[in-house]
C-alpha cells in the first residue's frame, strides 16, 4: 500500500453547488506527500471553494475527498481529525483581534492538542522566530502591519504541526511592499517539505517553488503541468489567454 | 531634490487657559453677551437649587425614615442580618481592590469612604449603628491586607463573591423554627434592600439566559430556533407590567393549591425573563457584528463548535455590545420600581408610604422623591461609569 501513503489528498469527481449555482464541476486531483501545488485561474472559477472543501469549511455534495487516509463525510470526528492535520491561511488573515499575537498562536495547541501553556508558548515563540517577528509576540493583531499579520497567521497555522498547509490568496490583501516578506516565509516553508496547496496569482512564487501548477476555470481543472511546461508551453486556449493577461 | 527634516517636528502647542477663553467664549461681542447670559442662568439656577436644598426643604421625612428606606419592614431586632451582608461586601471589596486594582479600587474606596463619613456624622445615632458604619471601612482595610496573602487568589475571590449570593438569601430568609436565625417572610423585605435584590438577581440571571437565547435563535436546529424566537418575540411584545401581573396573579391560578411560589420570587422571575428577551437581542446584535472569517479561522485550527463560540466569537460579540448591555442593566435597575404593582414595597413604594404616614409630611413629596432620585442616580451612574471603564480596559490593542 505504498500508493496510499504516497498520496496525501485524493479528490475524485468533486461537485458543489451554492443553491443553483454549480461552483465545482467534477474536480479530480491527487496530491502527493510533500508536493507544492499552485492553483490559479480567473476569479469566480471555484479555486478558493475547492481548497475550502479540503478542510470542510465548505461541504461538497458529490464525489469523494480523502485526506491522509480519512474520508471527508458529515461525521464530525473525521472533520475534527482532518482539520487538526491541515493548516489554513486566509486572504483576510482572520487573526483573533481580542487576543495577543502569542495567544493567537498558542490557542489551538492549548485547547485542541491540550499542551501545557509553557510548551505551547515555547512552540509559538519558535514559530514567530521562524516567520521573523518574535518581538511582536505581546502586541495585538491590530497593532501590526498587514504583512506582519499574515506572517502571524502562518505561524498560527503551523503551531498545530499540520501535514498540509492551505493558502487562500495569502498576498491578495497586502500592499506591494509587504507581499515579499510573506512570500519569503512561504518559499522557506515550501522547501521544508510540507505539503502545500496555494491559491495565488503570484506567478513568480509559482515558478520558483511549485511542483505543479493547476489552472481552474468555471469549476473545472482546465490544465495542469510543471511550472516550466505551464508557462512556456500552455496547451489550452483558455490558459494562453489567462497567461497573456497576467504575465 | 526634496529636503527631508532631520529633526522630528513637535505638534503645535495647545493654547493656554486665557488664550482658550478668549478664543472660545469672548471672540466677538455677541459671543461675549451669550457667555455672560449663560453664566448668569447657570449661577442663579445652581443658587436657587442649593438654597432650596439647604434652607427651604424639610428633610424630616427622609431623615426620620432611613431604616424604612434601607430595608422596609424588615424586623428591627433582626436588622443585623442585612447589616452583616454589607459587612461581607465591604470585606470582599477590600480584597478585590488589592487583587484587581483600577476601577475596583475606585468603587471599594468610594463605598468605604461613604460609610466612614456616615459613621462620623455629628448627629444622634444609635451606638450600634455608628459602630456598624465604622466597621465597614475597617473591614475594607482588612480585606485589602488579606488580598495580599498567598492564600487569596483571583479564583478564590470569584468563588467568595459567587457564594455571597446564596449566603445573602439564606441570611435574610432565615430558617423555620430556628432560635437565632428565625424565618423572616419575604413579604416584609423592602426598601433599597429589595430594590437591590430584584436588580442583582435580574441582572445576573438574565445575562446567561439572554446569551443562551441569542445562541438558540441562531441555531440550525429548527425546534430550538423556533422556541427561542417565540419566547423573545412574545416577551418583547408585552409591557413589563403585564408580565409582572401574569407572574404574580395569573400564574398561581394555573398552579395546584399546594404549590405557592413566593411573591418576591415571582416578581424576580418575571423581571429576569423580561430582561433576558432584550438581552438576547443585544447579544445577537453583537454576534452578527463578528465577521464569518473569525469562525472559519477557529474551525480551521480544529477548535470545536463550543470552543469557537466561547473563546473566539462570544468575547468579541459581547465586547461590541457592552454599552447596550449596560443600558439594559440600568433600565432593569430602574424597572424594579414597577414591582410596586404586585405589592412589593421597594424604595419608591416606601417613599409613598412615608409621605402618607403623617399629615404634616403629606406635602413634602419633592424632598422624598428628590432623595429617591439621587439614590437611583448614584447607582445607575456607578454602573455606567463601570461600563465605560470596562470598555476602555477591554479595548486594549484594538484600533
Amino acid at each position: 500500500m505504498s500508493d496510499a501513503s504516497e498520496d496525501i489528498i485524493i479528490c475524485r469527481d468533486v461537485h458543489k453547488w451554492f443553491d443553483d449555482f454549480h461552483v465545482l464541476r467534477g474536480v479530480s486531483m491527487t496530491i502527493k506527500r510533500g508536493e507544492v501545488v499552485v492553483i490559479c485561474g480567473p476569479s469566480g472559477s471555484g479555486k478558493s471553494t475547492f481548497i475550502r472543501t479540503i478542510n470542510r469549511l465548505e461541504d461538497h455534495q458529490q464525489g469523494d475527498i480523502i485526506v491522509d487516509g480519512i474520508e471527508l463525510t458529515n461525521d464530525i470526528r473525521n472533520i475534527a481529525a482532518i482539520r487538526s492535520e491541515i493548516g489554513m491561511v486566509f486572504q483576510q488573515f482572520n487573526l483573533f483581534p481580542h487576543l495577543t499575537v502569542l495567544s493567537n498562536v498558542t490557542l489551538a495547541t492549548i485547547w485542541v492538542r491540550k499542551w501545557s501553556k509553557a510548551k505551547a508558548e515555547e512552540n509559538a515563540m519558535q514559530l514567530l522566530e521562524r516567520v521573523g517577528i518574535p518581538e511582536q509576540a505581546h502586541k495585538y493583531p491590530g497593532q501590526l502591519s498587514g504583512g506582519q499579520q499574515q506572517r502571524v497567521a502562518i505561524a498560527r497555522a503551523l503551531a498545530m504541526q499540520p501535514k498540509i498547509m492551505l493558502f487562500d490568496e495569502p498576498t491578495s490583501a497586502l500592499d506591494p511592499e509587504m507581499i515579499k516578506e510573506v512570500l519569503d516565509v512561504m518559499v522557506e516553508l515550501a522547501r521544508s517539505g510540507i505539503t502545500m496547496i496555494v491559491v495565488t496569482h503570484e506567478m513568480g512564487f509559482a515558478r520558483e517553488v511549485a511542483n505543479r501548477i493547476v489552472f481552474f476555470d468555471v469549476g473545472q481543472i482546465i490544465e495542469q503541468n510543471t511550472p516550466d511546461e505551464f508557462f512556456l508551453n500552455p496547451q489550452h486556449e483558455r490558459t494562453k489567454l489567462f497567461l497573456s493577461q497576467i504575465l | 531634490m526634496t529636503t527631508t527634516h532631520s529633526a522630528v517636528l513637535r505638534p503645535p502647542a495647545a493654547p493656554g487657559p486665557l488664550e482658550w477663553l478668549r478664543k472660545n467664549l469672548f471672540s466677538t461681542w455677541y459671543n461675549t453677551v451669550l457667555t455672560l447670559l449663560a453664566a448668569w442662568v447657570a449661577v442663579s439656577g445652581v443658587r436657587s437649587i442649593l438654597g432650596w436644598v439647604f434652607f427651604t426643604a424639610n428633610w424630616s421625612p427622609v431623615a426620620g425614615s432611613l431604616k424604612l428606606f434601607a430595608v422596609g419592614q424588615y424586623p428591627l431586632d433582626q436588622i443585623w442580618r442585612p447589616g452583616a451582608i454589607v459587612l461581607i461586601i465591604t470585606l470582599l471589596a477590600g480584597a478585590s481592590w488589592r487583587i484587581f486594582g483600577g476601577t475596583v479600587r475606585t468603587f471599594a474606596l468610594a463605598l468605604a469612604l461613604a460609610l466612614l463619613v456616615a459613621g462620623l456624622l455629628p448627629v444622634r445615632m444609635n451606638l450600634g449603628l455608628r459602630l456598624w458604619f465604622l466597621a465597614n471601612p475597617i473591614l475594607t482595610g482588612a480585606g485589602y491586607l488579606a488580598g495580599g496573602l498567598r492564600l487569596v487568589r483571583t479564583r478564590g475571590l470569584a468563588v467568595a463573591w459567587a457564594l455571597t449570593f446564596p449566603v445573602t438569601i439564606l441570611l435574610l430568609l432565615g430558617f423555620k423554627d430556628s432560635a437565632w436565625l428565625p424565618r423572616v417572610a419575604t413579604g416584609v423585605w423592602g426598601g433599597l434592600l429589595l430594590t437591590f435584590l430584584l436588580a442583582v438577581v435580574g441582572i445576573t440571571a438574565s445575562f446567561p439566559i439572554g446569551v443562551l437565547l441569542a445562541l438558540g435563535r441562531r441555531s440550525k436546529l429548527p425546534v430550538v430556533k423556533t422556541m427561542c424566537i417565540l419566547f423573545i418575540e412574545l416577551v418583547r411584545g408585552v409591557p413589563l407590567v403585564t408580565i409582572l401581573f401574569m407572574a404574580s396573579i395569573i400564574l398561581p391560578l394555573f398552579l395546584p393549591e399546594q404549590i405557592r411560589i413566593d411573591r418576591v420570587l415571582r416578581a424576580m422571575t418575571g423581571m429576569t425573563l423580561f430582561a433576558a428577551a432584550y438581552m438576547a437581542e443585544n447579544v445577537r446584535g453583537g454576534l452578527q457584528s463578528i465577521p464569518r472569517g473569525q469562525e472559519e479561522a477557529a474551525k480551521a485550527l480544529g477548535l470545536n463548535g463550543f470552543q469557537t463560540m466561547a473563546l473566539i466569537v462570544m468575547p468579541q460579540a459581547l465586547r461590541a455590545v457592552i454599552p447596550a448591555i449596560v443600558g439594559q442593566f440600568i433600565a432593569l435597575f430602574m424597572d424594579t420600581t414597577l414591582a410596586v404593582i404586585v405589592g412589593l414595597v421597594e424604595i419608591l413604594a416606601i417613599g409613598r408610604i412615608v409621605l402618607n404616614s403623617r399629615t404634616d409630611w403629606l406635602m413634602l413629596d419633592s424632598e422624598v422623591f428628590l432623595f429617591i432620585a439621587v439614590v437611583f442616580w448614584v447607582f445607575t451612574f456607578s454602573m455606567s461609569y463601570a461600563s465605560r471603564r470596562l470598555e476602555a480596559a477591554l479595548g486594549v490593542g484594538k484600533r
